[in-house]
């Protein structure tokens, strides 16, 4: 018997192959072999890279680590077992000496400020060394992060194409843990790694686990919030989270033009990426 | 003739690249054929892609032996029968998600997609026209229907299709892959698999099915094609997600065998249905003004 209610659980074989396929196909199809991505060695971007290694072959991934003079010094080992057990190439370009100068003008308490210099630097790093490479960015962010807004626009989102964007957080662990990703990967906290002690679930104020539950009946299912509220979550929490869902619409959508023409890219001036391919 | 070969076949595409599809049709009909098929199927928009949108009217063509398109198909159908889909422009301009049988040189029919899904992911109304007929025609096999995706995702096209003669049922898609859960296939794949099998069941006639694979930006096409008998049975399914031509061999005897034992079309009570669907719509009229 299915449950009725729409389900966080994956057919993680399934999940692997398409996305698997997808990776090879659409970086081919733009006429790329290689692909970039940054390497935090955190949970998303270790399953990026598993999946673009499988996809490409591992010597034709770059992944690049990093890090800031306060990331966490086991960011990094956990970024080297990944780069070990992947066997993809590896490139570490610290961060320091570019964003202090522009951090020295941003005081210490403006985390959100720091923290999107930081995102934004290291999407400089990706973008140059996609331009070095012949590789294009692949994406890490997940579901939850982009339905809550949790990243940072032009930075840690910032990619050519995105295999996790449809996978809760809840299943990207399910995925990673099948496919191997190392253990102690898996166990600890989510973290944006921006300064230090900083952890997903502190920041957002609740559990990947239980937004993750909440997110699958609100978006896949179509609950209503009484629904959800029926289904047993808080009131405030779900008019929170939906909430934070509407006030981050703009980072999900492209840049708005101002229609003053018969036909205006974005309206009616409509292709697919795979035009002509 | 009491047996036929039906070869589906599911194909990647080049978006908008009608050229390029074409060599790929005429390869895989080359194929189809030395395998011994009678019948080779390809996937609704086969020739040009799915997700169209502003290219719509730059792959059209028209089901006719002047078309530079359907020149060599025509030419290949001499060999062995032919199933595919494309974009039919009409003469006044409208563009239609279309599929045209051809066979012995000649276009036997064409089916335009009558439910166009404008809805979720899909936007298929916004670019298309709707047909608006549902024929069953005749082949040198027996009678056959045609329909298109959504066209059978309701249940009065393969009905009208049953009372028009159609023994074989003949379904094309380019289904999106969507509803990844913890079951062994996507819920898309489970529900067009369901219906198939149920349509062969309750129709007590053959359903052959194909469908896209590969890739449009970040929509996968599941293929999976699929024929079930007379029985509900079914008797080939091609794989999940790859370029396949899977064959299946319809013993066409086998529709005497399951509606002797199972008279559903006999008893089928048509001008009941006629009577109460008139009441029915009439009835609307009433409430609808």
């Amino acid at each position: 018997m299915v449950d009725p209610k729409p389900t966080l659980d994956i057919n993680t074989d399934l999940a692997r192959a398409i996305l698997i396929d997808f990776l090879a196909t659409e970086i081919r199809r733009a006429g790329f072999e290689r692909a970039v991505l940054g390497l935090s060695g955190g949970l998303d971007s270790t399953l990026a890279c598993y999946l673009t290694a499988e996809a490409l072959g591992p010597q034709n991934v770059l992944a690049v680590r990093m890090p800031y003079r306060t990331s966490a010094p086991e960011s990094l080992e956990h970024a080297g077992l990944v780069i070990q057990a992947s066997g993809v190439q590896e490139l570490t370009i610290p961060i320091s000496d570019m964003v202090d100068p522009l951090l020295a003008h941003v005081p210490e308490g403006e985390t959100v400020r720091r923290g999107n210099i930081m995102a934004r630097a290291r999407m400089i790093i990706l973008y140059d060394q996609s331009a070095a490479t012949g590789g294009l960015v692949v994406g890490t962010g997940n579901k939850t992060e982009i339905l809550l807004g949790y990243t940072t626009l032009y930075g840690d989102s910032a990619c050519a194409l995105n295999p996790l964007g449809d996978l809760y957080k809840t299943q990207v662990r399910q995925l990673a843990r099948a496919i191997g990703v190392p253990e102690v990967i898996l166990a600890k906290a989510p973290s944006a790694d921006l300064w230090k002690g900083q952890t997903d679930e502190a920041e957002l104020g609740f559990t990947y686990a239980e937004v993750d539950r909440l997110l699958v009946l609100l978006v896949d299912g179509r609950y209503s919030p009484q629904a959800c509220v029926e289904a047993g979550f808080e009131e405030a929490f779900v008019r929170a989270v939906i909430e934070r869902i509407r006030r981050n619409q703009y980072k999900r959508a492209l840049p708005l033009i101002a229609k003053l023409s018969n036909r205006t890219v974005g309206y009616d001036f409509l292709y697919l990426r795979d035009w002509g391919t | 003739m009491t047996h036929v070969t039906i070869a589906l076949a599911q194909i990647k595409t080049r978006l908008g690249d009608v050229q390029a599809n074409l060599a790929k049709h005429l390869e895989l009909i080359d194929e189809a054929g030395r395998r011994g098929a009678d019948l080779v199927v390809f996937p609704e928009l086969s020739l040009t892609g799915y997700v169209l949108q502003d290219l719509t009217p730059t792959v059209a063509h028209r089901a006719e032996s002047q078309d530079p398109v359907f020149q060599p198909l025509l030419q290949a159908s001499r060999s062995i029968d032919i199933l595919v889909g494309f974009v039919e422009g009409d003469v006044r301009h409208r563009f239609y998600i279309a599929a045209a049988y051809l066979s012995r040189g000649e276009v036997l029919h064409v089916h335009r997609k009558v439910y166009l899904p404008t809805y979720g992911l899909f936007d298929e109304g916004r670019f298309f026209a709707w047909g608006d007929q549902i024929r069953a025609f005749d082949t040198r096999f027996g009678r056959f229907g045609v329909l298109i995706c959504e066209d059978f995702w309701h249940a009065s096209p393969p009905y009208l299709l049953w009372l028009d003669g159609a023994d074989v049922f003949l379904f094309i898609s380019a289904s999106p892959g969507r509803g990844l859960n913890g079951e062994d296939r996507l819920e898309s794949a489970r529900w067009v698999e369901q219906i198939n099998q149920a349509y062969a069941s309750l129709f007590t006639a053959f359903v052959a099915h194909t469908n896209r694979v590969g890739f449009e930006d970040g929509l996968n096409f599941w293929g999976g094609a699929t024929v079930f008998d007379p029985n509900g049975v079914c008797l080939a399914q091609g794989p999940y997600h790859e370029e396949a031509l899977t064959l299946a061999d319809l013993d066409l005897a086998q529709l005497n065998r399951t509606r002797t034992r199972l008279p559903l079309l006999r008893d089928e009570r048509t001008a009941l249905v006629q009577r109460e669907l008139e009441r029915i719509l009439r009835r609307g009229e009433k409430s609808e003004g």
